[in-house]
């Protein structure tokens, strides 16, 4: 299961990077995307890897044995939150696609 | 405690809040209303802050921990008002003033929903001063970022839009850096509470220390990603000269508000223990970088808006520096600095846009090439109508040459008096006789020279602009355009006439934040509210 998470994160983080340094658009927002799925997944795994208990405290429950509530808060933020910005940037795309005509990220193909 | 006062603490972000979203029922073309509510929510502000720092400076022992939904710290988010954070709303709004009195000429009427923007823009500032947990902080610092997004665009043309997308490009791997910190503190610490972090990381195992630093250090470069440190600092001086100039003037405080967290959190979380100085050489070698990177550009723009994003970088590097040297003398000059270059830059940014006004972009900036600044011609709004400051250029040159005066640290302003304060520390740091080390001449040195360099560059800007203009035009310039600058300035000489109160204020500030347990013991002892029925809700049987 770790291992599994963690090749997940590790692959998502090296294509993002990758697609964020590449000079379209399109491939940069794809880039980010990636990221910030593996940051979601890697917010998830500090809180430790467990399946199928509860995040809520029950009396004569011991606290091991339970999720912990906090990680999964601050991935439901971060998503919400990631989402919106990643939505702002395709307008921002789209606007920059318009008033230059191409694609890549400085706003003219061929290089200075 | 006083009750009042004690609910003040939240005003700074609730009225911004309150106002962005009341402001979305006007119909854009009741821009006069807009325009008013706007301005009336800054001027509250204005006085909330001015309100919270008398009472935080004053004589009685107040409460600056105010605990959000009543529960107790570590369970609840808390909002923490200190010497530090009520300085910093105050400068805010002071600038949301300015930069909103400015905008009203003609900048907020180019584009939808200016005023929302600016409001939030101002709840995500406030919100960040004042929070005292750190994924909040993240919240906060989002939302500031989303308004500057939009902000920065406002006004569009394909300038601003291409300045605009590296902008949030590159805020948006930040932020991703900033949950990676975040969540690496919270798997080793357990807790997200600046405070009980604080009071945590002395017990962390070693082997876990090394992931919390690395955290710290992960979270540490998100903060200087946004205060512009090199080589994290090139999306800066394009984003901050492409916006239009009320939204640039209000930008200054954002690049500050990267050195605020990193201040706060460096005297917090690695003022002693096993960890203690983590850290601090990134910050002083990165800051002399980013001052020589600074001093190249502000030498080299041949453009104002340019100048001005490089003295933006200069003023960041001294911040670093200084906070990597972590000495209590210095750095309570470097507040100082802080105020005063931040008041001085804000201003500069919006001179910037008036002393440019019709003249030929083209015939300023010959030696710039025209692709730095877009090949199409921006859309500039029409102008406005209103009372026509009269003798404008001498007031014009009056305000250029103050902001000169400030930018490289001449006497008689506070921009003199600031530098003054950090170098007689930096060499008074040894004894009484003993002669200041090599390190300390290299880094008084580079303070004079970036003050040296900011003056060459902006006599030879003066005399381009006022004295060997080609064409001679005098530019149309509104009496509320040019107040805000004025008014800006005149902080910068209230802050020179009250030098020592002002001194005196930033050295408590500094002492009282190189003792974290004060802030700890605060947080951690700040008791709920008990209900009406003298109930007090669960969370506070943790003390």
């Amino acid at each position: 299961m770790e291992l599994v998470l963690s090749t997940a994160i590790g692959v998502m983080t090296g294509c993002g990077v990758w697609l964020i340094l590449r000079p379209r658009t399109y491939q940069v927002i794809v880039g980010l995307s990636l990221l910030s799925y593996a940051v979601n997944l890697f917010i998830f795994g500090v809180g430790g890897v467990k399946t199928n208990v509860p995040p809520i405290l029950v009396d004569g429950v011991p606290t091991s044995v339970l999720a912990d509530p906090v990680p999964q808060a601050l991935v439901l933020t971060a998503i919400v939150i990631g989402f919106a910005t990643t939505a702002l940037f395709l307008v921002v795309l789209l606007a920059s696609r318009g008033l230059t005509g191409t694609d890549h990220v400085d706003g003219r193909n061929e290089p200075k | 405690m006083i009750g009042w006062a004690h609910h003040l603490i939240i005003a700074p972000i609730l009225v911004p809040l309150v106002v962005a979203a009341l402001l979305l029922f006007f119909d854009e073309r009741q821009r006069v209303a807009k325009a008013m509510i706007s301005l009336a929510s800054t001027l509250i502000l204005v006085t909330v802050s001015l309100a919270l720092l008398r009472v935080e400076s004053g004589p009685n022992d107040f409460d600056g921990v105010y605990l959000l939904g009543n529960w107790a710290a570590p369970f609840g988010i808390v909002l923490v008002l200190d010497a530090l954070s009520a300085l910093m709303l105050l400068l805010t709004a002071l600038l949301s003033v300015a930069a909103l009195v400015f905008s009203l000429a003609r900048w907020h009427a180019v584009g939808a929903h200016f005023h929302t923007m600016f409001q939030l823009l101002l709840v995500g500032l406030n919100g960040a001063f004042l929070t005292g947990d750190l994924f909040n902080l993240f919240v906060f610092f989002e939302v500031m970022l989303a308004a500057s997004y939009g902000l920065l665009l406002h006004g569009s043309g394909p300038l601003r839009v291409k300045a605009g997308m590296h902008y949030i490009a590159v805020n948006l791997a930040a932020a991703l850096l900033f949950l990676i910190g975040v969540s690496l503190i919270y798997g080793t610490a357990g807790t997200l509470n600046m405070a009980d972090l604080a009071a945590r990381i002395p017990d962390i195992e070693p082997d876990r220390r090394m992931l919390m630093e690395a955290g710290a250090g992960v979270l540490g470069i998100a903060f200087l990603i946004k205060a512009g440190m090199w080589p994290l600092c090139f999306w800066l001086p394009t984003a901050y000269s492409a916006a239009a100039a009320p939204v640039a003037g209000i930008f200054a405080i954002m690049s500050k508000l990267g050195i605020y967290v990193i201040l706060r959190l460096t005297m917090l979380l690695f003022g002693d223990g096993p960890s203690a100085g983590f850290g601090s050489d990134v910050l002083l070698y990165g800051g002399i970088a980013t001052i020589i990177f600074g001093t190249i550009g502000v030498l080299a723009s041949q453009a104002l808006g340019r100048l001005a994003g490089f003295s933006v970088l200069v003023s960041s590097g001294t911040l670093l520096m200084v906070l990597g040297i972590n000495d209590g003398a210095i750095s309570s000059g470097a507040l100082l600095y802080l105020v005063s270059s931040t008041l001085t830059i804000s201003a500069f940014f919006m001179l910037i846009e008036l002393v440019e006004r019709g003249q030929d972009a083209g015939a300023i900036v010959l030696a710039v090439t025209m692709e730095a600044y877009g090949d199409a011609d921006e859309d500039e709004p029409e102008e406005g109508d209103g009372v026509t400051m009269p003798g404008t250029m001498a007031i014009l040159g009056i305000c250029f040459a103050a902001c000169g005066i400030l930018l490289s640290g001449l006497p008689p302003l506070s921009g003199f008096i600031a530098k003054f304060a950090m170098l007689s520390a930096m060499m008074g740091t040894g004894a009484i006789g003993v002669p200041p080390t090599a390190a300390v001449w290299v880094l008084v040195s580079l303070v004079i020279l970036s003050g040296i360099a900011a003056l060459i560059s902006m006599t030879r800007a003066g005399i381009r602009t006022f004295w060997s203009s080609l064409e001679g035009t005098v530019p149309r310039v509104l009496v509320i355009e040019i107040v805000p600058v004025m008014f800006l300035l005149f902080l910068t000489l209230a802050l020179t006439v009250q030098a020592g109160p002002a001194m005196q204020y930033m050295d408590t500030t500094i002492r009282s934040l190189s003792n974290p347990r004060i802030y700890i013991d605060a947080v951690r002892n700040a008791a709920a509210v008990p209900d009406y029925d003298g109930v007090v809700s669960a969370g506070t049987g943790s003390k």
